[in-house]
């Protein structure tokens, strides 16, 4: 057990890490709620970029729009918060350009799923060399709490005021029978394991998705009754099942559970140095 | 130069031909009649010199990669037809907000909706300056020959680069399927523009400052510079604003960096202006059979002239209403229902006689029609 004074000095070390990663000049607070597990992941992401030693400027963040789309405005790297669904096919254009730069996305259910759904499966398909990174919230937060395309049968939403019709899509097999040739889910109760999640996803060469599971208990919280923060990481804790154990499990008992855990490592020809390949058997100005 | 080596080819690939000249060396683009070929030549083409061709997923995402590849510092288009334009305009509009050069080739086709994909169309004028929600101001140009393909198409890419803005080529599929022999220019013949890059110091960069000529110096990224890029109203280091006193200062300077420097995006062809009481106003594949009208009826004496607009948006309006002052008469012909016509009207208001000539049945105008035109208005 960690002393009260070792934990203090480890929470200053991460937050003089946090620290160096924010953006001078930006004002704060930042635009989401108070508890909101976007901050976790943001976070996750900087110990992880900060553990791999990349420069700030061979990071590029590249968002669409809601919530979590906000989040590399806050970060001291070249950040492109672009138009809603379409993060991917813009950070398709600036890895493809240089591909040396380290390309990131962060979207989220909505983003993602809904709108940026045809970019989400041919990015996955491409295996172009970017980490995307999806906050799952389950709902749409910066509109005010309409049922998205991860909205659970029945839960309730703005849109959805007598419980969702809809089936709903899970986003990490989605990736998978797209193309991905990383996956792995985690939640903001998971800290830990999503820097070391999204560790492996920059590390790995092809189109990697981290499935980032956050609690919006502005909306999805309220409206099904899930109650605060504290409260939905708690049930989070309770919901994941590790993916070792989840596969000797059956659906019904798998029923309302989360898969934590690297789901997919796999390696696959990346996109942008197959092109290459075409450029060095072709190149005529050399 | 004499012995210069000539081609026989079809417009859209003078395009790429012209494209390659100005220094493009990005292409993203979803196929689309009667544009493919120019995605097919940038395909065959870009990997020989070192360039990136890919093919997306649809239109949204062909606007959207080729924003992200200038933002990274390549000069990037696209080209696509009506149809696809449509899925475009919103991201357009994010080139706008983010003074992003980019170039986007409509190889129109007429409409609404799925038209007439083999036929040709003058009909996206207008949507090529209002197409996008929002206010800003748009540079557009249209080419009428196979060689202006290419020559209009080494303007474009100048422009976006000195505006630091989106830039349409309007080309009418008679021109884009038109095989016709070209000159390609030997380097150096045509000025070529490069986006103007910051020399200061990273933490003095301010990547959309207000400068004495409109257009903030653009970091690639990963050049060193780390800035915020957002399509939402934003300050002079790209971070979001609601405040007043920041967000009309930047719709200013969208429109401003343009039309204060107008003169320097204008460009029009002017023949028997000189003593012409009636004259001709169009732009595209129109133009050619203007001109073949205007020598038939000056060879029956006939005092008409000829003005071909190269730069659509923003519209001549100083230089128009010069060379048009001696007229009387002015007719322009258009392959729409009266497009440009409404801006033609607007300059001239009553002061003269406006009369048109437009086809919308797919098929082009030819000069005896024009010339029919010319004898009714006499």
């Amino acid at each position: 057990m960690a002393t009260v004074k070792e934990t203090d000095k480890a929470e200053k070390q991460k937050s003089d890490v946090m620290l160096q990663y924010l953006r001078p000049k930006k004002k704060f607070p930042s635009v989401w709620c108070a508890g909101c597990g976007n901050g976790a992941v943001m976070g996750a992401i900087i110990r992880a970029i900060d553990k791999l030693g990349y420069t700030k400027d061979e990071v590029v963040m590249v968002s669409g729009i809601g919530c979590s789309s906000r989040l590399p405005v806050y970060l001291d790297f070249s950040s492109l918060h672009t138009t809603h669904g379409r993060a991917l096919p813009y950070a398709t254009g600036v890895k493809f350009a240089k591909p040396h730069l380290k390309v990131i996305v962060i979207t989220g259910d909505g983003d993602a799923l809904a709108i940026g759904g045809n970019h989400f499966i041919h990015a996955c398909r491409r295996n172009i060399d970017i980490t995307a990174i999806l906050i799952n919230n389950f709902i749409y937060g910066m509109t005010g709490g309409q049922g998205s395309p991860t909205t659970p049968s029945q839960a309730f939403s703005t849109t959805t005021p007598y419980g969702n019709v809809e089936k709903h899509f899970n986003p990490s097999e989605l990736a998978m029978a797209a193309g991905a040739t990383f996956v792995g889910r985690t939640t903001v109760y998971h800290v830990p394991q999503m820097e070391k999640m999204i560790t492996q996803a920059l590390e790995h060469k092809g189109f990697s998705l981290v499935e980032a599971v956050s609690n919006c208990h502005t909306y999805f919280g309220r409206l099904n009754r899930q109650g605060d923060p504290v409260a939905m990481l708690k049930m989070f804790k309770e919901q994941a099942v590790p993916a070792a154990r989840a596969k000797n499990m059956t659906p019904e008992e798998l029923e309302g559970k989360l898969v934590t855990g690297v789901l997919l490592d796999i390696e696959k020809t990346e996109f942008c140095d197959e092109y290459q390949k075409v450029v060095d058997a072709h190149r005529g100005d050399k | 130069m004499a012995n210069k080596k000539r081609h026989l080819m079809l417009g859209n690939l003078a395009c790429v031909h012209g494209a390659i000249y100005a220094g493009m060396r990005f292409f993203a683009g979803y196929p689309i009649t009667p544009s493919t070929e120019v995605a097919e030549g940038c395909a065959r083409e870009l990997p020989k010199i070192g360039g990136k061709f890919i093919q997306m997923e649809d239109e949204i995402g062909s606007i959207a990669a080729i924003i992200g590849a200038s933002i990274a510092g390549l000069k990037s288009m696209t080209a696509t037809s009506g149809p696809g334009y449509s899925l475009m305009v919103e991201n357009i509009g994010y080139a706008y907000m983010t003074e992003t050069p980019v170039v986007i080739f409509n190889v129109q086709r007429g409409g609404p909706s799925t038209g007439m994909p083999t036929k040709g169309s003058q009909s996206d004028t207008m949507q090529a300056r209002w197409g996008t929600h929002g206010d800003y101001t748009a540079i557009a140009v249209a080419p009428s020959t196979v060689q202006e393909c290419l020559t209009e198409t080494i303007r474009a890419f100048n422009l976006a680069e000195r505006f630091r803005t989106p830039v349409a080529v309007l080309l009418d599929e008679v021109i884009a399927h038109s095989r016709e022999m070209i000159t390609i220019p030997e380097k150096g013949e045509y000025e070529v523009f490069d986006r103007v890059k910051p020399t200061c110091k990273p933490e003095d960069y301010a990547p959309f400052e207000m400068t004495p000529n409109g257009v903030s110096p653009m970091a690639g990224f990963g050049e060193g510079y780390r800035y915020n890029v957002t399509g939402l109203t934003h300050d002079p280091m790209g971070f979001t604003t609601n405040n007043p006193a920041e967000v009309s200062p930047k719709l200013d300077k969208l429109r401003n960096k343009i039309l204060d420097y107008r003169d320097e995006t204008v460009k029009m062809r002017t023949e028997m202006m000189d003593d012409a009481e009636v004259a001709f106003i169009s732009y595209g594949s129109v133009s050619r059979a203007a001109l073949q009208a205007v020598m038939l009826a000056r060879k029956a004496g006939v005092k008409v002239g000829t003005v071909q607009l190269y730069t659509i948006w923003p519209f001549p309006e100083k230089q128009l209403a010069e060379i048009c002052s001696r007229c009387k008469k002015v007719i322009v012909g258009e392959l729409n229902m009266g497009q440009i016509v409404l801006e033609v009207e607007r300059i001239f208001g009553k002061e003269k006689e406006i009369h048109t000539i437009q086809r919308y049945d797919g098929e082009f105008l030819t000069p005896m029609q024009l010339l029919e035109k010319l004898d009714e208005v006499l």
